[in-house]
């Protein structure tokens, strides 16, 4: 039953099968962006799933190295040896259409290629457990920037999954069966008109032809 | 402490509250921050702040494990999403 008043008129009617013509290539369409969004999604988070658990490790890892170089050091010279860092990091910033999602894309530049500016003290006053700990940071640092674009990207299809999913289902369960029974409330209509009209008009000729004496 | 080394930026907080603070300056702040990462015990309380930033583009706020080791929330959250996309969780396995 239609919800709004809609006058069974061939002009409605035009306007109605129109719109059921757009609203049924809009939902073809958002059908197929939607799959084709689940397809990236799945492989995406498949690669999340496994970065992040290497990331986990990986941190774990580093972190217990860390800590049994603390134990070995003085706080005091722990954190001195640290307090300054030779190396710096700059990230660069771009974003990657998916879809008509956009995504961030991480490029990430260190300040010198040395690897050994990791390490910002002389190896002369520290132990060899800080150097451990940081060459396993510095390892996984790279993961962790993978994992951070991998993440973003997931979270932000995500949402586009789940709003281009509420699109098509509000035009495959409501906006088509809609304009579906205006057409047909609308066609009935007109049929009824035609049916009535034709009656009368029966009914009238048999009228004048029984005034002019035929019958 | 470590990733001070690495050549990141590191801010170090006591508790959630501090957390929370440190995190809404970065973002407000002038530096812009692109990624942001968060121990995930000091993030257990601020969820809500994280979720609010999940859908732009910038700043990206990943959780790391914390000394303590993982207490898994990273991969709650990557479930969270997971069943937002497809509606069920199709990840144990």
């Amino acid at each position: 039953m239609p919800n709004q008043v809609i006058t069974p008129t061939r002009m409605v009617l035009n306007q109605q099968k129109g719109r059921l013509k757009t609203a049924l290539r809009g939902h073809k369409l958002l059908k197929d962006k939607c799959d084709e969004l689940m397809r990236q999604f799945m492989q995406i988070i498949r690669k999340n799933q496994e970065l992040r658990k290497k990331v986990e490790t990986g941190l774990t890892d580093a972190f217990a190295s860390l800590q049994v170089a603390s134990s070995i050091m003085s706080p005091d010279m722990l954190e001195q040896a640290l307090l300054y860092p030779r190396q710096s990091v700059e990230l660069g910033l771009s974003y990657k259409n998916i879809m008509s999602v956009n995504v961030p894309q991480y490029t990430f530049k260190t300040k010198s290629n040395d690897v050994s500016d990791i390490y910002p003290y002389s190896f002369a006053q520290t132990s060899g457990e800080l150097d451990d700990a940081l060459d396993k940071m510095s390892k996984v640092f790279q993961d962790m920037l993978e994992l951070a674009q991998i993440e973003k990207t997931m979270q932000m299809l995500a949402e586009e999954i789940e709003k281009t999913r509420r699109r098509v289902n509000a035009l495959e369960y409501v906006m088509i069966p809609e304009y579906q029974e205006n057409i047909r409330y609308i066609s009935m209509k007109l049929e009824e008109n035609e049916n009535s009209t034709k009656v009368r008009l029966l009914k009238v000729k048999e009228m004048v032809l029984k005034d002019a004496g035929y019958k | 402490m470590g990733f001070k080394a690495v050549g990141l930026d590191v801010f170090p907080a006591v508790d959630d509250k501090e957390a929370l603070e440190i995190l809404n300056k970065l973002i407000d702040g002038p530096d812009e921050y692109a990624i942001i990462y968060i121990e995930e015990t000091l993030a257990v309380n601020m969820q809500k702040e994280i979720d609010k930033y999940k859908e732009s583009p910038v700043p990206a706020i990943i959780l790391i494990p914390g000394r303590e080791g993982s207490v898994g929330l990273g991969q709650s959250a990557l479930k969270a999403a997971v069943e937002r996309a497809i509606g069920t969780n199709i990840l144990d396995n």
